[in-house]
């Protein structure tokens, strides 16, 4: 019902923008031109290297027996720039359940991860940012596999690790990568970079910050990642607990002892 | 008015519309601090003007929209507009007698209470609680009222609503 004004409170930007591409003069496309084509050129490159790491990792997966599947579907939406509640961290993009987003499914910018589809509408869906107070996401340190969770703080732009002992190896410019142990993001997609690991004595915890590597307050385009295809999702950890115990014999319904 | 009660209302609809447009409208960082609460300013209006006609439900309706507008809980803000709807509809006949710098203020009062319940509601949830920045919006409002009613009496004279 909301979508008509959104999309009209979206209007001017999308003019100004518009109008800018217009008004560019030949020079700077030029330019703009020849830095595309040489970022094309050095991605392809990274991209052949890529391939023959995927096929090597399968091959290695395959002998450990180990099932794990590379091939994603993205979908390109774009962000609208309608304000919200400035104590909620979300954004509305203008790809909704007619063209199959679902919700929880992930949402990733050039760089990095970016936040989660939490409704849907026909023609568009709010996602959830990772920095938002009420949105946690499971990750683990790239130099080391330390695993752990990433909260969002609500103010500013930064995430806190939750429960690091005081001994673990983490270090200020850490990169942390997604783990896939909530079966809802998929795994090794880089989320942020640790900036701060202070000890404060009454805390039996470290406390940790860090900083997300997505352009969350920038970036105008995301994907919407298809990462598992439904009858793989149903086979994520906690999809088969739940399901082993809604059909175990004893039927038994409720807090397991 | 008696013969017609349901004449011009859909200049009220349209001025909430207008209402909720401005709020989601993007601002530059620095000015979304001092975004005034249109839909607050708005409905406190028509309480006040027609209160026979605008009232709680009214609030409630319209506070439900702007919490998916915004992406609030849902009743986030219609809690807070009900209340106030329902102070300014009980004392409209006070304050249409008023001068208009003196309603500013009451209207001030009122806009505070609206944003003491917003905030009741975060606390109450657990998210985040705002900066003191939060509190500027009901001062944009004390000096927008003037203004706001004279234009938005015209528009009610023009459609008939009143």
């Amino acid at each position: 019902m909301v979508y008509p004004l959104q999309v009209l409170a979206d209007l001017p930007v999308r003019l100004a923008r518009h109008a800018q591409d217009r008004l560019a003069d030949e020079r700077m496309l030029r330019d703009r031109n020849e830095a595309l084509r040489r970022e094309n050129l050095v991605l392809n490159a990274r991209l052949q290297q890529l391939l023959a790491l995927e096929s090597e990792n399968m091959r290695l997966r395959d002998l450990l027996g180990s099932s794990f599947r590379i091939g994603e579907r993205v979908l390109i939406a774009e962000i609208l720039s309608v304000d919200l509640d400035p104590g909620r961290q979300q954004v509305i993009v203008n790809k909704g359940s007619s063209s199959g987003v679902f919700v929880g499914q992930p949402v990733l910018d050039a760089n990095a991860v970016m936040g989660q589809v939490v409704r849907t509408n026909p023609l568009s869906s709010t996602v959830l940012l990772i920095t938002d107070s009420e949105h946690a996401l499971p990750v683990e340190v790239n130099r080391n596999g330390l695993r752990t969770i990433a909260r969002g703080t609500g103010v500013g732009q930064d995430l806190e690790l939750l429960h690091i002992p005081k001994n673990a190896d983490i270090r200020v410019g850490d990169l942390l990568v997604t783990s896939g142990m909530g079966g809802r993001f998929p795994r090794g997609y880089p989320v942020a970079r640790v900036i701060g690991v202070r000890h404060v004595p009454d805390d039996p915890f470290t406390v940790v910050t860090a900083q997300p590597t997505a352009r969350l307050d920038r970036s105008r385009e995301v994907l919407l990642v298809w990462t598992l295809s439904p009858e793989l999702r149903g086979e994520t950890l906690s999809d088969r607990t739940a399901a082993s115990e809604s059909s175990g014999p004893t039927g038994r319904v409720g807090v397991a002892p | 008015m008696s013969e017609a009660p349901s004449r011009g209302t859909w200049m009220v609809l349209l001025t909430l519309v207008a209402a909720l447009f401005l709020t989601i409208l993007p601002l530059p960082a620095a000015a979304e601090d001092l975004r005034p609460q249109w839909v607050a300013l708005t409905l406190i209006f028509w309480a006040l003007a027609l209160p026979d006609r605008v009232g709680v439900f009214w609030a409630f309706g319209t506070g439900l929209v702007l919490d998916v507008a915004t992406g609030t809980l849902l009743g986030h803000h219609a809690l807070g507009l009900s209340v106030v709807v329902y102070v300014a509809v009980e004392l409209h006949a006070r304050v249409r007698i008023f001068p208009l710098w003196q309603q500013a203020l009451l209207i001030w009062l009122l806009l505070v209470l609206e944003r003491l319940l917003a905030l009741w509601v975060l606390g109450a949830t657990g998210q985040p609680m705002p900066s003191l920045a939060y509190w500027w919006s009901p001062f944009v409002g004390l000096f927008l009222w003037p203004w706001l009613a004279v234009v938005l009496r015209d528009l009610a004279r023009r459609a008939g609503t009143v």
